[in-house]
């Protein structure tokens, strides 16, 4: 577990406004390392700057200042080195199932029956079976993020970044999505970074929860979930995890208020 | 026939339309001014040999050729302003404010510059045609999801992937569009030219039946002309429905 899937050192970041001058800094000289095969959640409430850690890491923001290290490398462009998954699932409308999971091979320059090819491999254990034909307005929310997420997996990175991707379904739907999540990262043995604003779906997936705090962002409280793996979702109802529970929504009710 | 139902009240509106049109025809009694259909579908077949022969091939070259390069250029200039700001600035306000010429007007100086042949033509349905084309086509490039863009950028797609993979499936429903309206106008770009100055095609047959008086002679090659601006358009829907498929499951 000692090596790094991710380090930002001293990250400093605002967005360019382009009527005022001054801009709010969101970062502020930020640190935080991820290890390999670590699943993390990043929670805090919305505008916190949790979509913009991953804008940074993905390479469509630079920072102003400080480092980002994916795995223990620095590049001057980050564009292919890491999947990153949206918030929406994002799927090109006039695509089949089996071409918008090709993609990111697409772009990488694999030729189309090889690619296909792999992408059928996986569609079994992706649930997606027998749907690679139909275009995405066929099929419903879960099955659409299915999509997305084979395609995030495809792209062959070791870090995959996840923009709340379960925000947009329903109660039992995401249920089952996470735990089903949970059975894919240890097949996969990626490092996951979560983002997402629901505690128990932080505390059920991840091993350490980072927690955004005040703006600019300078420091990130750091919880680790007390928790074993392989996990069932009734074990976020253990004292340990409700003491932890509890701690996070008081860390982040003192920002809303503050 | 799941659809019978959409097409019964459209029919009966035209047969009534028709009929009424018949009857008061048929009162007036002044065919040069007023032919009745009966009248016009005779002229149609008596004069099958020169309209279908001679007339309708020349107005279809017309109409294609016309096409093709309002397509050509249309499509171009959508393409080059949408990569590029300062083209974008500098075309689109003399697109739109191209619009507001009067087509018809300038028409006989392209006689004049083109002479009867084909080409003077041409360019008057070039110019009724590529107006909606450009437009659409633009609009359609930019239409692209700003979140989808990112997404490729994230897998490390280039410029020319997103212009193919991103951009121009984007665009095309708005190309079909912009194609719809633009196979319609055409007829109307071809009959205006062949009015002002030709040697053949179906408007010109119009307009010397006019000079006859005989009123069924200028309406038949006018039903042609709508004839082939429906089936163009069908044409175009079919096209549209074989390579948006996808639409259908939206």
């Amino acid at each position: 577990m000692s090596e790094r899937s991710l380090q930002f050192k001293g990250v400093s970041f605002h967005y360019k406004e382009s009527k005022s001058e001054q801009s709010v800094l969101i970062l502020n000289s930020l640190d935080f390392d991820v290890h390999k095969g670590e699943f993390i959640s990043i929670i805090g409430p919305s505008g916190s700057g949790k979509s913009t850690i991953f804008r940074l890491i993905t390479g469509l923001e630079e920072p102003l200042n400080g480092k980002i290290l994916i795995n223990g490398k620095e590049y001057p462009n980050r564009y292919g080195k890491v999947g990153y998954m949206p918030q929406q699932d994002l799927l090109m409308p006039w695509r089949t199932i089996l071409d918008n999971a090709a993609l990111p091979l697409e772009l990488k320059g694999i030729k189309k029956q090889e690619a296909h090819k792999r992408v059928s491999d996986l569609l079994g254990e992706f649930g997606l079976k027998g749907v690679e034909k139909k275009y995405p307005g066929e099929l419903s929310g879960g099955m659409r993020q299915r999509v997305s997420f084979l395609r995030t997996v495809l792209s062959g990175s070791s870090v995959l970044l996840l923009d709340e991707p379960f925000s947009a379904l329903d109660a039992i739907t995401r249920l089952s999505m996470q735990e089903w999540l949970l059975e894919q990262w240890e097949k996969w043995k990626t490092t996951i970074l979560f983002i997402t604003h629901d505690v128990d779906e932080a505390l059920f997936l991840s091993d350490r929860v980072f927690v955004f705090t005040e703006a600019p962002v300078q420091k990130l409280v750091e919880v680790h979930v007390p928790l074993t793996r392989p996990r069932e979702i009734r074990d976020i109802n253990s004292p340990d995890v409700i003491a932890v529970k509890e701690q996070l929504i008081e860390q982040l009710r003192k920002q809303v208020t503050s | 026939m799941r659809h019978v139902k959409d097409y019964v009240t459209p029919a009966i509106l035209i047969v009534a339309i028709i009929l009424i049109w018949e009857i008061v025809s048929r009162v007036i009694g002044m065919t040069f001014i007023l032919p009745s259909p009966t009248e016009v579908m005779v002229k149609l077949y008596d004069s099958r040999n020169t309209l279908f022969l001679v007339h309708l091939p020349a107005t279809l070259a017309i109409i294609l050729i016309g096409l093709a390069f309002s397509i050509f250029l249309g499509v171009g200039l959508a393409i080059w302003m949408s990569v590029s700001k300062a083209a974008e600035k500098a075309f689109y306000p003399i697109i739109i404010s191209s619009q507001t010429i009067p087509i018809i007007a300038l028409a006989p100086i392209f006689v004049l510059w083109f002479g009867y042949s084909i080409w003077s033509k041409v360019v008057v349905t070039l110019l009724i045609t590529f107006f909606p084309i450009t437009v659409n086509t633009f609009d359609g490039l930019r239409s692209s999801s700003k979140e989808l863009k990112e997404l490729m950028l994230t897998m490390g797609a280039s410029k020319k992937d997103i212009f193919f993979k991103l951009s121009v499936p984007s665009a095309l429903p708005h190309f079909y569009s912009g194609l719809k309206v633009a196979v319609t106008l055409s007829v109307i770009g071809a009959a205006i030219g062949e009015w002002l100055g030709a040697k053949a095609g179906l408007g010109y047959f119009s307009r010397r039946m006019m000079t006859q008086f005989d009123g069924a002679g200028v309406f038949a090659p006018i039903v042609l002309l709508s004839a082939i601006g429906i089936v163009l358009f069908l044409i175009v829907v079919v096209l549209e429905k074989i390579s948006l498929k996808w639409r259908r499951t939206e």
